[in-house]
C-alpha cells in the first residue's frame, strides 16, 4: 500500500499529547501552537498519587491524565473527534489502512516500549504514548511522533505491537481523526474559561492534586532516610517525571508561560504577559529542584532530603500565589 | 529559563536525538529550543536503568543459585516489574510469584510460556534459560 498526505506537515513537539493535538487541529486549519493546545485544554497541572505504583515509585505528573488535551480541543474549536478501539489486533490495522487511504491523518494512542525508533534507553513499558500517522510506503507507516525532531517510519507488526500492548491504561488500538472542525479562532472567552479551570485544578482542595499535592509530596521526601539507597532513586524519580517524560522543562512550566503569552494577546490582558515571566521564574525554581537532587545523586553534594522538601514548599507556595494573581487577572 | 541556558552538552540516553524545550529568547518571547539535553536529564534516566540492571542481575545470581526461575530475570531484563507482568499478562501476582519457583516454571504447559514470552517479545526457547 502506498498513500502519504502531502499536504500534512511534521511538527516537533514538547509533549506528545499536546503536539498531536495541535498538528491536528492546524491540519484542519486551525492553526495553533503546541502551547495553545495545552493551556487552552486547562493541561497544567501536579498530582501526586501514592497509590499508583510506576516502576515501585508513586506516580507524579506535572499535567491532567491522558486524553484531556485532545477532549480539551472539542468545545473550542467545535470539533468532532472520533475515537475507535478494537478487539481485534487485525482489524485495528485494516481499519487504520483504510483511513488512511481515504486521506485521513489518524492519531494513535501506544506504548513507548514497542516503538522501534525510540532510541533504547527511552524504552519504557508507558502506554499513552500519542502519535499521528500520515501515510504507509509498502510495509511501513509514516509517523509524525511530535517528541521527534524528524518524521519516522515503523513496520506494520511493530506498530500493530505498540498499539494493542497490554497493561496500565492499555491503548486497545484506540485511533482517533477529527470528522469536523468547525472553528479555527480561539476566543478570549474560550481561554478565560480554561485559565479559571487551571486555577480551580491548582489551588482546588484534592490533598494530592496542585499545591497541596506538592506540600503533600514535599512531606513525603522530608521523611526519606538518606541512609536508605533507594531514597535517591526516589529522588531521581521526581526529576525524570519533571524533566524527562516530554514537559518542555520544569515539569510544562514554561510550556504555560507561552500560553499566557499567546493568551495576553487574544485576550488584550497585558497583566498575563507579566504573569507569564513569574510563570518562567517558577519554571527555573523547578530546574534548580532537578540540579540540586542531581547534584546528590552524583555525591557532589551531601544528601539532605529536608533541603529538597524545602524546595518542593517554595513552589508549592510561590505557585499558590501564582495562581491566585492569575485568577484576579482574568476576573 | 533563557534560550541559552537550555543544555546542549548532550545526554547518551537519547541516542542522537533533540526535544523540544522551551525557553525565553532575547526579546522576552517564548520560543521552541531542541535540546540535545544535559546532565540533570542524562542522570536520572541512567540512575533508573542502572536500577533495572541490578535487579536484572541480582535475579540472574538466584537463578544460578537455583532460587528462582529465568521468567524472574527476564521480567526485569525486559523492563517490567511483578505489577506491570501481571497486568500485561493478566496474571495474578501470587500466581507469577508462584512461577517463580525453579520446580513449578519447569512444569508450566507451553500456553502459559508462550504468552509470557509474547509479552516480553522474546521467544519460549530464551525465556527457559538465562541468556
Amino acid at each position: 500500500m502506498n498513500v502519504a498526505n502531502d499536504k500534512f506537515t511534521h511538527r516537533h513537539a514538547a509533549h506528545c499529547e499536546s503536539g498531536v493535538a495541535a498538528s491536528l487541529l492546524t491540519h484542519h486549519g486551525a492553526a495553533v501552537s503546541e502551547a495553545m493546545a495545552f493551556g487552552l485544554s486547562s493541561a497544567l497541572s501536579f498530582a501526586y498519587l501514592p497509590f499508583i505504583k510506576f516502576a515501585g515509585f508513586p506516580l507524579i505528573a506535572y499535567r491532567m491524565p491522558p486524553k484531556y488535551i485532545l477532549k480539551g480541543m472539542l468545545k473550542p474549536f467545535r470539533m468532532r473527534l472520533r475515537f475507535e478501539t478494537f478487539r481485534n489486533e487485525a482489524e485495528g490495522t485494516r481499519r487504520l489502512d483504510e483511513l488512511l487511504k481515504q486521506g485521513h491523518v489518524v492519531g494513535l494512542q501506544t506504548s513507548a516500549f514497542w516503538l522501534p525508533y525510540f532510541p533504547e534507553d527511552m524504552r519504557f513499558h508507558f502506554n499513552a504514548h500519542n502519535l499521528l500517522v500520515y501515510g504507509k510506503e509498502g510495509k511501513d507507516y509514516l509517523i509524525s511522533d511530535p517528541v521527534a525532531e524528524e518524521p519516522q517510519r515503523c513496520e506494520t507488526g511493530a506498530l500493530q505491537r505498540a498499539r494493542f500492548a497490554k497493561g496500565l491504561m492499555a491503548p486497545k488500538g484506540l485511533l482517533y481523526y477529527p470528522e469536523s472542525v468547525d472553528r479555527t479562532e480561539v476566543t478570549a472567552e474560550d481561554i478565560r474559561r480554561a485559565i479559571r479551570k487551571t486555577v480551580r485544578i491548582m489551588l482546588g482542595f484534592i490533598p494530592i492534586i496542585g499545591v497541596r499535592g506538592m506540600h503533600m509530596l514535599a512531606n513525603k521526601v522530608a521523611k526519606l532516610d538518606p541512609a536508605d539507597k533507594l531514597s535517591l532513586n526516589y529522588v531521581g524519580h521526581i526529576v525524570r517525571m519533571q524533566e524527562e517524560i516530554g514537559t518542555g522543562g520544569g515539569g510544562f512550566r514554561f510550556l504555560y508561560a507561552a500560553f499566557l503569552q499567546e493568551a495576553a494577546e487574544i485576550t488584550s490582558l497585558p497583566e498575563l504577559r507579566a504573569l507569564a515571566d513569574r510563570m518562567n521564574v517558577i519554571g527555573d525554581g523547578w530546574r534548580e529542584f532537578a540540579l540540586k537532587a542531581v547534584r546528590m545523586i552524583k555525591g557532589r553534594e551531601t544528601f539532605d532530603p529536608g533541603l529538597l522538601a524545602g524546595m518542593l514548599h517554595s513552589q508549592a507556595d510561590q505557585e499558590t500565589e501564582f495562581f491566585k494573581a492569575l485568577k484576579r487577572a482574568i476576573a | 529559563m533563557d534560550v541559552d541556558a537550555v543544555p546542549q552538552e548532550g545526554n547518551r540516553t537519547m541516542g542522537g536525538h533533540r526535544r523540544v524545550m522551551y525557553a525565553r529568547g532575547k526579546d522576552g518571547r517564548m520560543v521552541i529550543v531542541p535540546s540535545r539535553g544535559g546532565e540533570v536529564d542524562e542522570t536520572v534516566t541512567l540512575q533508573a536503568l542502572e536500577r533495572i540492571k541490578e535487579m536484572t542481575e541480582e535475579a540472574r545470581a538466584r537463578v544460578q543459585a537455583g532460587k528462582t526461575s529465568p521468567l524472574e530475570y527476564w521480567m526485569y531484563a525486559q523492563r517490567l516489574d511483578l505489577p506491570q507482568l501481571s497486568q500485561v499478562t493478566g496474571f495474578w501476582k501470587w500466581r507469577i510469584r508462584r512461577h517463580f519457583r525453579p520446580e513449578i516454571f519447569a512444569r508450566l504447559p507451553a500456553k502459559i510460556l508462550e504468552q509470557y514470552a509474547w509479552v516480553m517479545g522474546i521467544t519460549v526457547e530464551q525465556l527457559k534459560r538465562l541468556p
